[in-house]
């Protein structure tokens, strides 16, 4: 990193203070009412408490934990069928355009069906954020594999690879930008999903600790739980983002 | 038949198929489910809502929210994306602060805003607003960026003032890239306002969903959801169309989305 985007951050770092100053002036002056919304330091106690005495740190666990194994059943289901229909001229025309047609559908209307198979239950939610996570996953590998420079075609005849080798040392390290930006979309919804799941249902998570604030009128509570998903969604965005300078390393150097 | 007849009917095919199947399976199993239908029965379920006017209001109800949401989030979020593609110094120092903003996954403002508001139009409203302004500032700002400094020498060529050049030059010129992050924003916004109302809010939809599940009434419940489902497409639809009469002429302009 440049020194310039060094000192940019720095900047837009304390900038992010300025604004929580602001946030606490508003609150402060009782321009909005602290019922409503809490002022930061209400926020930060109530944040600190949770992890410390209350039960927010075993919340936040579940609520991570059901937010990656449903992306990773997702992932691996979607990257599968994904491959699958994109390596196959004739699954893809079969295929493809049901598939195109059930993205705009909301991976939550699926909900009532979930519970009428796995009842108001954890596994239910789980259920839901890989449906939810599913869709993004599928239709970018589908499209990456779609997109696999012609000319490779010829390049496997001549070594003479059979499909699945050209799918797995071909077709697979091409379509790698598109399945990461796939993933980023899935990780996105699932963190939205899992919590809206844990809402409906009420297992326990960072999502119905929310919900259940909101009811009893706890604002701190509310934002200190926001403060968490939004610590879940960066963090994992940054993780993703890592993983893909790694796996993308060959392209740039192609440059 | 001929190749080209072939080409036409595949898509078809899956999806008549399933039907076929789940409506054989269902009259032969003899099957009394809560859960499943057989699509004759989904079919008339969703004819019934159709003509007794419940399916209508429910339509309204999720359409005024989910439209009026997308609306304030375009506004809002064109206008930040305009700005901060244009002042690269704001743009830089607002990145962190924006990043954590957008980490928030949509349906975690319901609490919020169910404080303010409590249930109805106005929370669900404001929850869609809230999360469409930050991919469509996102994209206008890209948008922006992308639009040729040649053209902006133009318009200092021409003499013109500030928001003369914002309005004549900048503003058509990334309007294309504009249009993709409505498109993808009017797509979050219908799935936003059916999530919350399954999880709580009262009206539209997704409560009508919710209350053909509870009802134990499968053939609703799955024509609701099969009646979602087309008006996503509808609305996907419209706005291609739209992108395409307006746009279809600008080459690769789906390329910046």
């Amino acid at each position: 990193m440049s020194k310039a985007r060094v000192g940019w951050y720095l900047a837009s770092l304390l900038f992010g203070v300025a604004l929580i100053l602001v946030w606490k002036a508003i609150v402060d002056a009782r321009l909005i009412s602290p019922v409503f919304v809490p002022s930061p330091e209400a926020t930060l106690r109530s944040l600190v408490d949770g992890l410390l005495e209350g039960e927010a740190a075993e919340l936040f666990r579940a609520t991570l934990m059901r937010m990656i194994y449903g992306w990773l059943l997702a992932s691996i289901v979607g990257v599968g069928l994904g491959a699958l229909v994109g390596n196959s001229p004739t699954a893809r025309a079969y295929l493809g355009p049901t598939l195109e047609a059930l993205r705009p559908l909301p991976a939550s209307a699926i909900i009532p069906v979930a519970i009428a198979f796995f009842g108001l239950s954890d596994r239910m939610v789980l259920a839901v954020v890989a449906f939810g996570a599913l869709w993004p996953m599928l239709l970018s590998t589908m499209h990456g594999f779609q997109r696999v420079e012609p000319r490779l075609f010829e390049v496997a005849r001549i070594y003479h690879m059979s499909r699945l080798e050209f799918a797995w040392k071909i077709a697979l390290p091409s379509a790698l930008p598109e399945i990461l930006a796939g993933a980023r979309l899935s990780l996105t919804a699932s963190l939205a999903m899992a919590v809206a799941g844990e809402m409906l249902v009420g297992v326990d998570g960072v999502g119905q600790w929310m919900l259940n604030a909101g009811r009893s009128y706890r604002s701190a509570e509310i934002f200190a739980g926001l403060a968490l998903l939004a610590t879940i969604g960066v963090g994992t965005s940054i993780l993703l983002g890592a993983a893909e300078r790694k796996l993308l390393r060959w392209r740039q150097l192609q440059r | 038949m001929t190749d080209r007849a072939l080409a036409d009917v595949r898509p078809f095919v899956l999806p008549v198929a399933l039907v076929t199947i789940a409506e054989i399976a269902t009259r032969v199993s003899g099957m009394e489910s809560y859960t499943l239908a057989p699509p004759s029965r989904i079919a008339a379920a969703l004819f019934q809502a159709g003509s007794d006017g419940t399916l209508v209001s429910a339509t309204l109800q999720t359409l005024a929210s989910v439209i009026t949401g997308f609306a304030i989030g375009a506004v809002v979020g064109v206008s930040l994306g305009l700005v901060l593609g244009l002042q690269r110094p704001l743009d830089l120092l607002s990145e962190l602060p924006v990043e954590v903003v957008r980490a928030m996954p949509s349906i975690a403002l319901l609490p919020v805003w169910m404080v303010i508001y409590g249930l109805g139009y106005k929370m669900e409203i404001a929850v869609i607003a809230f999360t469409t302004v930050w991919p469509n500032m996102v994209m206008t700002r890209a948008a922006v960026r992308g639009v040729t400094p040649r053209l902006l020498e133009v318009s200092r060529v021409l003499g013109l003032s500030y928001l003369q050049r914002i309005w004549k030059i900048v503003l058509p010129a990334a309007l294309p890239g504009i249009f993709v992050a409505l498109r993808l924003t009017l797509g979050f916004s219908l799935i936003i306002g059916i999530t919350i109302e399954i999880i709580g809010n009262p009206q539209g939809l997704g409560s009508a969903l919710m209350l053909a599940r509870e009802g134990m009434d499968p053939g609703t419940m799955l024509a609701l959801i099969v009646w979602i489902g087309l008006i996503g497409l509808a609305l996907n639809a419209i706005t291609a169309t739209i992108q395409h009469r307006l746009f279809g002429h600008i080459a690769g302009y789906g390329a910046r989305s």
